[in-house]
């Protein structure tokens, strides 16, 4: 690894790693801005910067965090994230935040919007009803007024006035930062001992706490960086899709477990409000219908979206093709209900393809691997005998 | 356990056999629908569009209900065990797993009879995730039409314009020519309005019936026994004369058994003396719910008011059906279901319900696989606790899931509890 290469990615990992949000508090210091957070999987994050607000992204705490109150608010058999997101609130690591949204993910992430309401009656809370009906002139309608109320609501709170030019400049703005993250997924997929996943992944991560602006500077030296990289070379890695973990994110050390058991992983649901959406969104004309319509028809086939139309899961093998992918490692969180209700859905349809799979769950604090790495490794190998068989 | 022959003998009073009655009459029609040509609905109960189905002849199928009935029959475990050996999780609902299991065996219904394949999928998504997952699952295994109605979650604990407008615009555009597609029908409000205003005066009846509760002893369990109270408006015969009767005849035995100044009927006998008045959050247990319920009526427990019997619809905050705006209405009552309410506004009204209702406290049932009711009870016990000055009890156990009933654990939970309100009691005349 180059100094440089060393230098972003350890800022990228001090980033992700740091819950007090110092680089969130240096911005609100700097500008005088309102930061908001966001709970995963996605927020239309252009709206708020349009509106000169910080969208900060929430995404748990992660392996290092001491849960200490966040347990007293949830039986054991919930996920971990809302534990860890109450934690780092009342630990006072989220002071910073004027307000959270919570977009409509399952019933555990709807629920601690009304937590965060009694909980902190003086931040905004505002939960996003997203809408699963598609059809622009009734889901569409809706999901404009939710963003008009969601607009009026930051306003009261000291944002900027909506402004239709300032949203199209922010729409241009996140639409340079998430092409960056379309092409470090190109580089991943074509050569993926360039990208590590590990790396990648806290690149995504530390973007979410930073502004938009400067994350596509962060990306942009890192994807020129690792392409530039001789000194990574190819190894002889089972190529995997890694499907389920789009809402509370594996600990790090998973992924880098993955990665030494034999697998490259080329295509995942890690931290995906970056790819969200699949493509640019339009900066021409009605900015917030640009806005809804990118939600509506160009959004990916997410596990909290209602699939009316085609077999579920036929997404997923579509992806682990157009990637080269040979297998799929279902890697969804304990007591996810997104992910593991549609599992089974899943599976059923990459087996029909006759891809290979295999599945474990974590959680965000998991930190034993042993099992995992060996049950990864296996399926790296038998990928690969069968290959040459 | 008591052995079978140990075990009572359930009172049965009018009502309760009329809606014994119109129950089996329900499911004899589903399962000669294949030779009478009969269509029917699959759809869920919390936002259930009942009185809209009726209107184009199509006959309600609940698979909750049907998955409640197969955890009370004994039936749940293997059913789960099916979809569990399918690759469904250990960890998500076992109402899912149970329906998924109960198909896979057969599709046979409580009373014996093969349940029909779903004419249509009705996915009223209303204030459940899973629901959505459910009917997704169920459009693998059936070749039927699906039609979906998103229900907005009230996240500000209020129901706006925008709200109410989606949600008629959906049933205007697609839920309606979906039925009229299915049932070969056309759309007919009148015949809906005059559904309507039969829900109307059913739920009159059906609101006086739980509200009794407030008497002191009460002559109902509003838990326990509510849920039977609310089967009929809960699933197939809202918007009927069925409903309209057995209301009134429900109602009328209360007013008699108030006028005696008698307890509540359990199956183990009427409960004569009244010793705790609980508010209770939470569905039941199905695979045990003799002896869940048991446990309380030995006490002299009753539950005066509950939540689980919200789910189908908050009548107490003085919602009805009203004919005069049918699909308005409609959209109102789905929004209206509890669990569609944020978190602040289920505090708020339990801890009214403890107050109202005269209660010694607030008592949760979390149940391990909905979190659709679980996420953030331990927060509404605390705020319950903390706005009513009265002690919360929390127990755990599951909806349909036999490994997840520990009937030891959840009787010394109950009375460590039951000796704590004793104990504020005594504090109190101290």
């Amino acid at each position: 690894m180059t100094e440089k290469l060393e230098t972003l990615v350890e800022r990228a990992e001090t980033l992700y790693r740091d819950y007090s949000l110092q680089s969130v508090r240096d911005w609100k210091k700097r500008t005088g801005g309102l930061a908001i957070g966001y709970m995963p999987i996605y927020i239309p994050r252009e709206l708020l910067h349009a509106q000169g607000v910080l969208p900060v992204g929430v995404m748990g705490g992660g392996d290092d965090l001491e849960i200490i109150r966040g347990d007293a608010y949830y039986q054991s058999y919930i996920c971990h994230i809302p534990r860890s997101t109450i934690e780092l609130a009342l630990n006072g690591s989220m002071d910073c935040l004027d307000g959270m949204i919570f977009p409509a993910i399952c019933d555990v992430i709807r629920n601690l919007s009304g937590m965060w309401k009694l909980q902190f009656p003086d931040k905004l809370s505002r939960y996003l009803d997203v809408p699963q009906n598609f059809d622009p002139s009734i889901g569409g309608s809706f999901y404009r007024r939710e963003l008009e109320e969601l607009s009026a609501d930051l306003t009261a709170r000291g944002a900027a006035n909506y402004d239709e030019q300032a949203l199209r400049d922010s729409i241009a703005v996140f639409n340079r930062n998430s092409s960056l993250v379309r092409e470090l997924y190109e580089l991943r997929r074509n050569q993926p001992w360039k990208v590590p996943t590990a790396e990648l992944y806290v690149m995504l991560r530390a973007s979410l706490v930073i502004p938009v602006e400067e994350s596509t500077q962060m990306l942009s030296a890192y994807h020129t960086a690792v392409k530039n990289d001789e000194s990574r070379k190819p190894m002889d890695q089972a190529r995997v899709v890694v499907a389920g973990s789009f809402c509370e994110q594996p600990p790090l050390g998973l992924i880098k477990t993955l990665e030494r058991s034999g697998c490259y992983i080329v295509e995942d649901d890690l931290v995906q409000v970056h790819r969200f959406l699949r493509g640019d969104i339009p900066v021409d004309g009605d900015p917030l219908e640009n806005l809804v319509n990118a939600f509506l028809t160009d959004a990916i086939d997410s596990p909290t979206r209602y699939v009316g139309d085609g077999p579920k899961g036929a997404e997923l093998v579509e992806r682990t093709r157009a990637c080269g992918a040979e297998g799929v490692l279902f890697c969804a969180p304990s007591f996810c209900d997104p992910a593991l209700l549609d599992q089974p859905m899943a599976t059923r349809a990459v087996e029909q393809a006759g891809i290979p799979w295999t599945a474990f769950k974590y959680s965000e604090n998991t930190g034993q691997f042993q099992v995992i790495r060996e049950q990864a490794g296996t399926f790296a190998d038998s990928i690969k005998l069968w290959e040459e068989g | 356990m008591a052995s079978e022959r140990d075990t009572p003998v359930a009172l049965k009073d009018e009502a309760q056999l009329k809606q014994k009655q119109m129950i089996a009459d329900h499911f004899s029609r589903l399962g000669r629908s294949a030779e009478s040509g009969e269509k029917n609905a699959y759809t869920f109960v919390p936002g259930n569009l009942t009185e809209l189905l009726l209107s184009f002849d199509l006959l309600p199928v609940l698979p909750e209900i049907n998955a409640l009935q197969a955890g009370m029959r004994g039936k749940s475990k293997e059913y789960i065990a099916t979809a569990e050996k399918l690759g469904h999780s250990e960890d998500v609902c076992t109402y899912v797993k149970c329906d998924l299991g109960m198909m896979k065996s057969g599709n046979v219904g409580p009373t014996g009879e093969p349940m029909p394949d779903p004419s249509v999928l009705l996915l009223s998504y209303t204030g459940c995730f899973t629901f959505l997952k459910w009917f997704e699952i169920l459009k693998q295994e059936y070749d039927c039409p699906v039609t979906l109605l998103h229900v907005p979650y009230q996240g500000d604990g209020v129901i706006t314009d925008s709200m109410r407008d989606y949600v008629v615009e959906q049933l205007k555009n697609t839920v309606i020519p979906a039925l009229e597609k299915v049932s070969g029908k056309r759309y007919d409000e009148d015949r809906l309005k005059e559904l309507l205003a039969r829900s109307a005066k059913a739920e009159d009846d059906m609101v006086w019936v739980l509200e009794s509760a407030k008497n002191r002893p009460s002559p109902i369990d509003a838990y326990f026994g509510g849920v039977y109270y609310l089967g009929p408006i809960f699933t197939a015969f809202r918007g009927t004369e069925d409903a309209i009767d057995y209301y009134r005849c429900l109602r009328a035995e209360i007013e008699q058994r108030l006028a005696q100044g008698q307890g509540p009927v359990t199956p183990e006998g009427q409960i004569d003396d009244e010793r705790f008045r609980l508010v209770v959050e939470g569905p039941p247990n199905w695979t045990n719910f003799r002896e869940f319920w048991k446990m309380f009526a030995d006490e002299g427990a009753v539950v005066v008011a509950s939540t689980y019997t919200k789910v189908g619809g908050v009548y107490d905050n003085g919602f009805r059906h009203d004919p005069s705006r049918p699909l308005e209405t409609l959209a109102e009552y789905c929004m209206g279901c509890y669990t569609n309410l944020n978190l602040p506004t289920r505090v708020e009204m339990l801890s009214r319900y403890v107050r109202e209702y005269s209660a010694d406290g607030l008592l949760i049932n979390s149940i391990k696989s909905c979190n659709s009711f679980s996420a953030g009870q331990l927060m509404i016990l605390r705020e319950v606790e903390n706005r009513t000055g009265r002690p919360g009890g929390f127990i755990e156990s599951d909806l349909v899931d036999p490994r997840y009933f520990s009937g030891a654990n959840i009787r010394n939970r109950l009375e460590s509890y039951f000796q704590m309100i004793e104990q504020k009691r005594v504090g109190k005349s101290a």
